[in-house]
């Protein structure tokens, strides 16, 4: 008698049925078809909530008021070259330069004061305490500037005398090279000279307009044939930063700052210098502006060409908050694609059917992670619009960002969210058991970012938290980059992760690796 | 075949008398003491609560810094940081206290031989309480402990306005000792909502929402009115306000109105626990 053999060809079990397989499961089962959409819909109503609780007003300046300010109220936030948010606040004194030229200058002073709480609030008589206490800043700075045009964000390159960082050539608003440091006196004053060659500027120091050390070569793209060239002076606010438990707060002054600049030089004098504020004056106008006394010019100046950090946290991270919610949806649905499998036996069926677990376990991370990712996206791309739109029109200023940043952010969200589906699946698998496995997840992702960012943990262990347990994830979703030229404190309170976006990312990623190299490595040895 | 010819099995609930199978309290609590000592998980998830409760309280202690005489930082709630970690393991205990039973089918049993739908859940909540007041205890015993030996070290000096944490001083009594009743409260809820959900996963990811999404709630919204009543709705905010020890003026919730608020949450989830339990099948 022979043995029986089915007439069946042989099953194949190769990784694509696997996948099928997987599939299959996850869209037969109610609950998680349920839960992915659970997900993106969470992402999009926490995002609303918060946006729902965000109310910025203004005080009307006639009847004293509060109202939420419309619209075209709330002034745009400009944007440099390259999409960031910038200030760009300044007091300019400049003329035109068609084609190529150079302009040259040696600045002999530079000195601030603080002006108390003048211009800052609706009473419009600016006591000027111009109070004698010193109000220069590390990143007060005056010196030559090439700029596209007079409008804020648009292109320029400048060389600089600082308050505290020595000479230094700026451009486009990130860009910083640092030249020669020490202060600026009457007694060590510092030439500066910037060349314009079609669209690349040059900038040069000296300390005897002899000798000329060249600061840097900055290519502005699409610089137009005529740009303004001149003299400008800007101090930023002087502003201390504080966090406390569960909280932060900041509180500063305007500065004005007085520089002083002989032997100027243009190559191109034509219609004569003109001074003009660029941008909003910050602390009462009349005290800003410029003398000329044979070869001396004097100006007086208030604010930053910097890139603004001010939109941290403020910005499109702001409407993807519901990320939090949506992950834990995520733990429950993908400790629950493996757990589910023990509690009912269903593993052993499945194990027979491909009994190498590995490739298991991989073809479940793979459908949790795939759904968990287009889930996420789809929510994403509902939330951006839908909580901007509330956000802007309960009064609160958005803050843009290039759109590379913007879209980082959305699809950052989503692979979050897809990585954390797959830790919960390694996690479930290791632990084989559903509340302790969700626990884990959610303690391990969530826990972290509330310890630090709402400062319950002071900011040196906030920032280890950041960096060692799968939160520091979270970094995709950082808008603004921290910058060494603005005046801020990048902590985890202030919207600043200690780990760069992706490599935050990669953080996650290597919990998750982990988790599912310890699943597959107990898979093996432990019965189903 | 009358009914009256039907064998009716003589056990020890007949011997009891009726007050048995009506659900006397006795009896249901040493079973379901019986069915929690006799598993080594709830053991195990109590230690580990313990442990984490106390291990982040000194983590916190020893990282918190107080540069000078008013640096504001309440050095007692600090010093208590760890709840927010113990919690969960707690939360964890209590939903497989019940959706432990549902998944295994266990509850059928329970149900059988503990008709009384509120004597059954009266007597887990009880079983639940002792152990984790227990972990509670030691929990803030040691967070306070640490407390007062790494705090001084980190500039929480009487010269900068700080005396060393005691359990005499009142208000850190009031802390410690009402940290141990929110860690019970939690369990509570954790229970209520899991007689509801009966899942253990979907019911530990409800509770964890709770308790964490509030306070990043918290953290973001601007609106002072917002922000207060985010505040006083929050089962883990407004109960951890039981530690607040300074800033008492203008809270957006006393530390007793605080707790009453998780009062309510758990109250509210035991409740509606018990109707369902009344209404639905197991």
């Amino acid at each position: 008698m022979n043995a029986y053999e089915s007439a069946l060809p042989d099953g194949r079990d190769g990784f694509g049925q696997l996948l099928r397989a997987e599939w299959t499961k996850f869209r037969t089962v109610r609950g998680w078809v349920i839960g992915a959409g659970l997900c993106g819909v969470l992402l999009v109503l926490f995002g609303l909530l918060v946006a729902a609780g965000t109310h910025t007003s203004v005080k009307d300046s006639a009847s004293g008021a509060e109202h939420t300010p419309s619209q075209n109220e709330i002034p745009p936030v400009p944007r440099g070259p390259g999409g960031e948010a910038v200030t760009d606040n300044f007091y300019f004194v400049h003329q035109s330069l068609a084609g190529n030229g150079t302009v040259t200058a040696r600045v002999t002073s530079l000195t601030a004061v603080g002006l108390g709480q003048v211009g800052m609030g609706g009473d419009g008589n600016g006591a000027a305490d111009s109070s004698s206490e010193d109000g220069l800043q590390p990143w007060t700075k005056a010196g030559l500037i090439v700029k596209a045009n007079t409008t804020q964000g648009s292109a320029y390159a400048a060389a600089m005398v600082t308050g505290g960082h020595g000479v230094r050539m700026q451009y486009n608003y990130t860009g910083d090279i640092a030249g020669p440091a020490g202060a600026v006196s009457s007694s060590s004053p510092r030439w500066l000279r910037l060349t314009r060659t079609g669209d690349t500027v040059t900038g040069y120091s000296s300390t005897d307009g002899n000798t000329w050390t060249t600061l840097g070569t900055v290519r502005l793209a699409g610089l137009p044939s005529t740009v303004q060239v001149g003299l400008f002076v800007a101090s930023p606010g002087a502003q201390q930063f504080d966090e406390h438990f569960g909280g932060t707060g900041s509180s500063g002054y305007p500065t004005l700052a007085t520089a002083v600049f002989d032997n100027v030089g243009s190559s191109t004098v034509d219609s004569g210098w003109q001074g003009r504020t660029v941008g909003d004056a910050q602390g009462p106008a009349e005290m800003t502006g410029y003398t000329q006394s044979g070869g001396t010019f004097t100006l007086k100046g208030s604010g930053d060409i910097a890139p603004s950090v001010d939109g941290a946290g403020q910005g499109i991270e702001r409407t993807l908050i519901g990320a939090f919610a949506a992950l834990t949806v995520v733990a429950v649905f993908g400790v629950l694609f493996i757990t589910s499998e023990y509690r009912r036996g269903l593993i052993r069926t499945t194990f027979t059917a491909s009994p190498r677990r590995g490739r298991v376990l991989a073809a479940k991370s793979v459908v949790v992670g795939a759904v968990t990712f287009v889930a996420g996206l789809v929510g994403a791309a509902i939330a951006v619009p839908l909580t901007s739109w509330l956000l802007r029109h309960n009064g609160n200023r958005t803050w843009p960002a290039p759109w590379p940043t913007d879209l980082r952010i959305i699809a950052g969200t989503a692979a979050l969210l897809a990585v954390a589906a797959v830790l919960a699946v390694g996690i479930g698998a290791i632990l084989r058991r559903s509340a302790g496995a969700v626990t884990a997840v959610v303690v391990l992702m969530v826990l972290p970012y509330i310890l630090s960012v709402s400062a319950v943990l002071p900011a040196a262990p906030a920032e280890w938290m950041l960096r060692l347990t799968p939160a520091a994830a979270f970094a995709v979703q950082q808008s603004v980059q921290a910058y060494a030229q603005v005046n801020q404190r990048y902590t985890p309170p202030f919207g600043f992760y200690p780990l760069a976006p992706w490599a935050g990312f990669a953080v996650l990623c290597a919990w998750a690796a982990l988790a599912l190299g310890v699943a597959m490595y107990r898979l093996n040895r432990r019965d189903a | 075949m009358s009914a009256a010819t039907v064998a009716t099995p003589r056990g020890r609930a007949d011997r009891l008398g009726p007050a048995a199978r009506a659900g006397r309290l006795g009896p249901a609590v040493r079973a379901e003491w019986t069915k929690l000592r006799t598993v080594a998980g709830p053991a195990w998830l109590l230690l580990t609560a313990a442990a984490l409760t106390v291990g982040l309280s000194a983590l916190a202690a020893g990282a918190v810094r107080c540069p000078d005489v008013g640096c504001g930082i309440d050095a007692t709630k600090t010093a208590l940081t760890g709840f927010q970690l113990g919690q969960a393991v707690i939360a964890v205990l209590a939903v497989l206290v019940v959706a432990g039973e549902y998944s295994t089918g266990m509850m059928r049993t329970t149900l059988t031989a503990m008709p009384g739908r509120a004597t059954m859940l009266a007597a887990k909540a009880a079983v639940l309480a002792v152990p984790v007041l227990t972990v509670g205890a030691v929990g803030a015993l040691g967070s306070v402990l640490f407390g007062r030996l790494l705090l001084p070290g980190r500039g929480f000096t009487p010269a900068h306005g700080y005396r060393p944490l005691s359990l005499v001083d009142g208000m850190t009594l009031r802390a410690a000792g009402g940290s141990v009743l929110y860690l019970a409260l939690i369990a509570m809820l954790s229970l209520g909502l899991a007689v509801l959900i009966r899942d253990s996963a979907v019911a530990i990811g409800v509770v964890l929402g709770l308790l964490y999404l509030f306070p990043i709630l918290t953290t973001l919204v601007t609106s002072p009115s917002w922000k207060r009543h985010v505040q006083q709705i929050s089962p883990s905010g407004a109960g951890l306000a039981i530690q607040n020890t300074t800033n008492l003026n203008n809270p957006p919730l006393g530390p007793w109105a605080g707790l009453g608020v998780l009062t309510l949450w758990a109250a509210g989830a035991l409740l509606l626990g018990w109707l369902v339990l009344r209404l639905r099948d197991a």
